[in-house]
């Protein structure tokens, strides 16, 4: 494990996650502190931008970017539990801003990314027992590259599985569809409704199937459209952000 | 109306969806496989994105090349600009010979042509010889998938509609049976036609011949029975030699339906003995496609339906729901492309799951270009509504102060007016329950912990 004590880190909060699940940003900074890091929160940062950019409002989107460039700028790195948000810091902002966006694209990770890559972990101790079936958020898996998409002709790669696999207790149960999307996309849950709601119900029955406990991923957006879904359902699943399992493992146990 | 609305009714009918659904993610897993079996699979794709590349950066010179090379094996070009000149051309070569009776292969380019409409009104009779598209053809209806036009019905509703149209037994779903009667039926309009017309897969600009991939066998028939072959192809379809052929006729099946290659993959170099073959070459808004940087690259699809079967908003919405004549996402980027107002909800029937990339034989950037798309859309002033919010919400967001009075002034209003916050959040809980609201932000939970961060 690589020692990033002299390392300035910065907590990049999606704002969903601020607003509506402030728990997983708890859980980040207890991960984080686990691999000693003791990560920042800059207090100036709100939204990233994404929403807008993916509505097509990419002047409206342009100033938020500009802003994270600003408020990021003194940091060696960049963390973010959101797949989704930082794959539009790495690969958006550069449509918005330019090549001024390569400083921050480059020191910006997802926190399984970060964990894996940076910080050098292999695998992760603690103990949670508990059956988790794993839904790899799209931007995470083929924006960001965190493992192979079912669709590629290529060794198949699931660096987030590994990471939580490696925990005692925990079962990764498989799915039938392993890397279908959810049916959240942004602006697309509520504009495409029907559809939306029936790629989440479509993802819950195939992780109920499974025998999945817990619907773990590295997206929250995911998970509040998938647990939206469950909730109207009364579906006996828990969601949780890989976090909070990750958190709940080195806290000895219960999440 | 909106893809997402049309797409509602769609979904509407859950059984049928989850058939849909299930019946497209079957030969996208057929199509994974095939992939799979293909060790240099990967790289395969890289080529065909690079030939087509070249191609299309001298596609002028190709066509100019395939032509002289057609025309020196005895076939006729003709240059059509657009669709209306297309079709006169072909309503013209058949009156010259007095043809009436026509039948024609798979072409999603006289469907964009409308070229079955524009026959009849002259009095013409033209049979879909392909399976699927007579069937849809009998319906009336377009086809709902450019690989598989009739996978929207089910093998009952066929029955019916072949009870009404072909006499056979009523309540008649067995498919060997229902395919046997199409047989017969079809056979007799083969027997009669005095034409054939074709789509075309690939030109080949350094032999001048042309390449038809059916499974069905019935652009040879076409082809083979009447005297006069009209072959229509867009420009974008000429390849530049034969070795470059290799490569996307590897693709093009497996990609398509998992099969290594389809039962038929025709040449058809000059006319055959006695007969005619005449080649349509159709412009119809490609040129313009090519000038535009941001999306040229979409004149490489080669029409093998893989982003439709992999892309779960398709599979979910069927065909129709896209009211354009190819669906899917290529069909996402074409439409909006030439007519961004009309088709302005397309791009928006995507996740940006990112699915449909990963998959294009010719690895075409689809995801990418729909979602610069949606700013085209926006940016020429098409969704001012989606503007006007997304102005605010900049601003809002803009501020630090502004985005934390929001977030409590939205949590105050859900505890003090639920009735007004349930409007509001309508479109969210159609289908889903809220989430419980915690009572503090991560960032006002931090400011009360500012130094102590192990507090939760
Ligand atoms: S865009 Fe690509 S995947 Fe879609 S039909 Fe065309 S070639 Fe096939």
């Amino acid at each position: 494990m690589r020692d990033l004590a002299d390392s300035r880190v910065a907590l990049f909060l999606p704002c969903y996650i601020d607003q509506l699940a402030p728990r997983v940003g708890f859980a980040t900074l207890a991960v984080l502190r686990g691999v000693g890091v003791a990560a920042e929160f800059p207090r100036d940062q709100t939204c990233c931008g994404q929403p807008l950019a993916n509505a097509g409002c990419a002047a409206e989107a342009r100033p938020l970017a500009e802003r994270m460039l600003r408020i990021f700028a003194d940091f060696d790195y960049v963390v973010c539990p959101s797949g989704s948000c930082t794959a539009m810091v790495r690969h958006r902002f550069a449509d918005l801003l330019g090549p001024a966006a390569a400083a921050l694209a480059d020191r910006t990770f997802e926190l399984c990314e970060f964990l894996i890559e940076v910080a050098g972990v292999d695998t992760f101790s603690g103990r949670f027992p508990h059956r988790v079936g794993l839904h790899h958020g799209c931007h995470g898996l083929r924006d960001l590259h965190i493992g192979t998409c079912s669709e590629r002709a290529e060794p198949a790669a699931d660096p987030v599985g590994r990471l939580l696999a490696g925990i005692d207790g925990l079962e990764l149960v498989g799915l039938r569809r392993v890397d279908e999307c959810c049916g959240f996309g942004g602006g697309f849950s509520v504009e495409e409704r029907g559809v939306s709601a029936m790629m989440g119900r479509d993802r819950l029955d195939d992780h109920r199937a499974a025998g999945a406990e817990v619907i773990a991923s590295i997206d929250m957006s995911c998970l509040l459209h998938l647990e939206g879904l469950a909730r109207r359902e009364g579906a006996g699943v828990r969601l949780m952000h890989v976090a909070e399992i990750l958190a709940a493992a080195s806290a000895g146990g219960e999440g | 109306m909106s893809h997402g609305e049309r797409a509602d009714r769609f979904t509407a009918d859950r059984a049928r969806a989850a058939w849909h659904d299930a019946a497209l993610w079957h030969v996208r897993e057929r199509r994974d496989a095939a992939a799979r079996s293909v060790p240099e699979w990967e790289a395969l794709r890289d080529l065909a994105a690079d030939i087509k590349a070249r191609t299309l950066a001298n596609l002028a010179g190709h066509l100019e090349a395939f032509e002289r090379n057609a025309t020196s094996r005895g076939a006729v070009v003709h240059w059509a600009a657009d669709a209306s000149a297309h079709n006169r051309i072909v309503l013209e070569l058949l009156r010259a010979r007095g043809a009436t009776r026509v039948v024609k292969s798979k072409s999603m380019l006289t469907e964009e042509c409308g070229l079955n409409p524009f026959l009849e009104r002259h009095g013409l009779e033209i049979v879909d010889t392909d399976l699927g598209e007579r069937i849809v053809q009998l319906r009336d209806e377009p086809p709902s998938h450019i690989v598989l036009p009739a996978i929207h019905l089910r093998k009952e509703e066929v029955g019916e509609l072949f009870h009404a149209h072909l006499g056979t037994e009523a309540g008649l779903a067995d498919p060997t049976l229902l395919t046997a009667a199409a047989r017969v039926h079809l056979r007799e309009k083969f027997l009669h036609a005095e034409a054939g017309i074709t789509g075309v897969n690939f030109a080949i600009a350094e032999t001048g011949g042309l390449v038809i991939c059916t499974n069905e066998g019935n652009a040879d028939l076409g082809t083979a029975l009447p005297p006069l072959h009209i072959a229509c192809m867009g420009i974008e379809k000429v390849v530049p030699s034969l070795a470059d052929l290799a490569v996307f006729v590897r693709l093009l099946a497996r990609s398509a339906t998992g099969q290594p290659i389809t039962a038929y993959t025709s040449h058809f170099h000059g006319p055959r003995p006695g007969g005619e073959l005449h080649i349509v070459i159709v412009d119809n808004g490609r040129s313009d496609l090519l000038g535009r940087a941001e999306h040229a690259r979409a004149l490489a699809c080669i029409r093998c339906g893989a982003c439709l079967n992999t892309c779960p908003v398709y599979r979910r919405s069927g065909g129709h729901s896209y009211e354009a004549v190819i669906p899917g996402p290529i069909g996402s980027i074409l439409a909006p492309v030439r007519d961004p107002e009309r088709h302005r909800s397309l791009p928006y029937a995507c996740t940006m799951c990112g699915s449909c990339t990963n998959v294009c034989p010719v690895k075409i950037d689809l995801h990418d270009q729909l979602l610069r798309l949606r700013t085209e859309i926006v940016t020429a002033g098409h969704l001012p509504g989606r503007r006007r919010a997304s102005r605010l919400a900049s601003l809002l967001l803009r501020s630090p102060a502004l985005y934390a009075a929001t977030g409590r002034v939205a949590r105050r209003l859900g505890r003090l007016l639920p009735g007004l916050a349930k409007r509001i959040a309508a479109p969210w809980t159609s289908s889903r329950g809220l989430p419980d609201l915690p009572k503090k932000t991560f960032r006002e939970q931090i400011s009360s912990s500012e130094k102590d961060l192990s507090h939760r």
